[in-house]
């Protein structure tokens, strides 16, 4: 894709001039990092408070009579349970119960549902939920909005400056209300295993908030590279490289997002395998793996077991900043996806010890309870 | 010193070159968590894959920017891998090639013409 036909942020002004290197990334000009570099932003998140554009996911409203039951024909999730002021993990499934995406859904308020979808799948998901739930919801794509993330042990003291609303909330709680003189759409969630919440404002008030935010000497600017390996970390799979359509959310390590309810009902699309696999187990599964010796492992690369036949692969790996060593995520047979199990991934051509790892590798730090 | 398109550096010293990535490649690269060097003995054609440099985000080949029996390779980075941003085009290097043919070397952009390269990308 050549950089003329590449869409930008609201904050791609913002970036710029923070020295951020920007790369093609779902379809848009996005940074990888700013002047610090990927270490010190991913160990500054870890510590204090970083700040991240996520623009390009997709927002929208989902209207209608009952947009909580008719979500759930396209998801395994409890949403008719879903309380306001709540947020709940999901996945869109296919009717062989292969994820088409994973999302987030709340109640921020009495205005039917709100979603946020991975940005290089968002054209599609709406497609397919427009199509799903003709005549059910009206769907609203919220184009003239941008989301940022505050992350990090510091973001609660951050946020409550500018809205002390946001101090009240905890782990995936939703939120609309008036804040830096602008109406803002918050949750306290995010992808980093951190703290911190997503803000969603409108586009032309996004510089502005996100500079609000980051004349706090707490925030620092942070870039994709470390948005990736801080969910690394958290164990947070990535649309596209962890999961995609052929993988269930069983084998995705994923099961809680398939809710009690919709398990007995199975009146979700793709139940039957999804049922078959609580019942009988999967052939593979999702697991973490630290490599004990070499180089990263990243995706593609083979997974062997200890005789050297190859068993699975590499869907995401890299260099942990704050563990200090190589990690991964890989799909395995169950019966080698026991935690301490020993494995050898394969990088150009050379097996490297491995150990399945539970994950997440580093804590999660959720406010749960205040 | 010399250099080529890749951003990698050449120095000679009677008929053993010094190889590393320029300051430029390391900035571009980011920070750098894991260096793989050859081993002595090794026999490498210009083109070939000498060394692989990891950052966060990525793995990269470092070519070998001449022919050559490597002769040494910089073990330190092993323990030391942020030596390659530190100081790149000194303790960061890579290998050292007991060079078969000089003129490969001649052949080499020298800094002006790599800064030259540098300002068209």
């Amino acid at each position: 894709m050549s950089d003329e036909t590449l869409k930008t942020t609201p904050l791609n002004a913002a970036h710029i001039a923070a020295g951020g290197r920007m790369v093609s990334f779902a379809g848009y000009s996005m940074p990888v990092q700013y002047k610090d570099g990927v270490l010190k932003e991913h160990l500054w998140t870890r510590e204090n408070a970083g700040l991240f554009d996520v623009s390009h996911m997709g927002q929208a409203r989902l209207r209608g009579v009952s947009p909580l039951s008719a979500f759930e024909e396209i998801t395994p999730g409890d949403f008719i349970g879903l309380k306001p002021g709540k947020q709940r993990y999901s996945v869109l499934l296919n009717k062989k119960g292969g994820i088409i995406d994973d999302l987030m859904a709340a109640r921020p308020d009495d205005d039917g549902l709100f979603v946020v979808v991975n940005g290089a799948c968002k054209d599609n998901d709406f497609k397919i939920i427009d199509n799903e739930l003709a005549g059910q919801v009206r769907i609203e794509r919220l184009e003239n909005r941008a989301l940022m993330a505050l992350q990090g042990p510091k973001a609660a003291e951050v946020l409550a400056a500018h809205a002390p609303q946001a101090a009240k909330m905890v782990f995936m709680d939703s939120a609309s209300f008036e804040a830096f003189g602008t109406d803002v759409i918050v949750s306290r969630s995010g992808y980093t295993g951190e703290d911190g919440y997503e803000i969603s404002v409108p586009a032309d008030q996004a510089e502005r908030v996100w500079n609000l935010l980051l004349s706090d000497e707490r925030v620092r600017p942070i870039g994709l590279g470390a948005r990736d390996s801080l969910r690394l970390e958290a164990g947070l799979p990535l649309y596209g490289h962890d999961v995609d359509d052929s993988v269930s959310p069983i084998e995705a390590d994923l099961a809680f997002a398939v809710s009690k309810k919709r398990r007995d009902a199975r009146d979700f699309p793709g139940a039957t395998r999804i049922a078959k696999e609580l019942a009988e187990g999967v052939t593979r599964k999702r697991v973490g793996l630290t490599v004990l010796q070499g180089a990263p492992a990243r995706e593609g690369a083979e997974i062997a077991d200890e005789a050297g036949t190859v068993i699975g692969v590499v869907t995401s790996g890299g260099f942990s900043p704050s563990l200090g060593k190589p990690i991964a995520m890989g799909f395995v047979p169950p019966a080698l996806a026991v935690v301490g199990t020993k494995l050898n991934v394969i990088v150009r051509g050379k097996p490297q010890a491995a150990e399945v790892t539970a994950m997440p590798f580093v804590p999660h730090r959720y406010i749960r309870k205040l | 010193m010399r250099f080529t398109k890749d951003h990698e550096w050449v120095s000679l010293e009677g008929d053993v070159a010094t190889i590393g990535i320029t300051a430029y490649a390391a900035d571009q690269l980011g920070d750098v968590v894991f260096v793989e060097t050859p081993e002595p003995g090794k026999t490498v054609k210009a083109g070939d894959g000498l060394a692989v440099v990891e950052s966060v985000k990525a793995a990269s080949d470092v070519y070998a920017p001449i022919s050559g029996e490597v002769v040494e390779g910089n073990t330190a980075l092993g323990d030391a891998p942020e030596t390659v941003n530190d100081q790149p085009e000194k303790a960061g290097w890579f290998a050292k090639i007991k060079v078969a043919d000089s003129a490969e070397y001649e052949a080499l952009m020298d800094r002006a013409a790599y800064e030259d390269f540098l300002g068209t990308l």
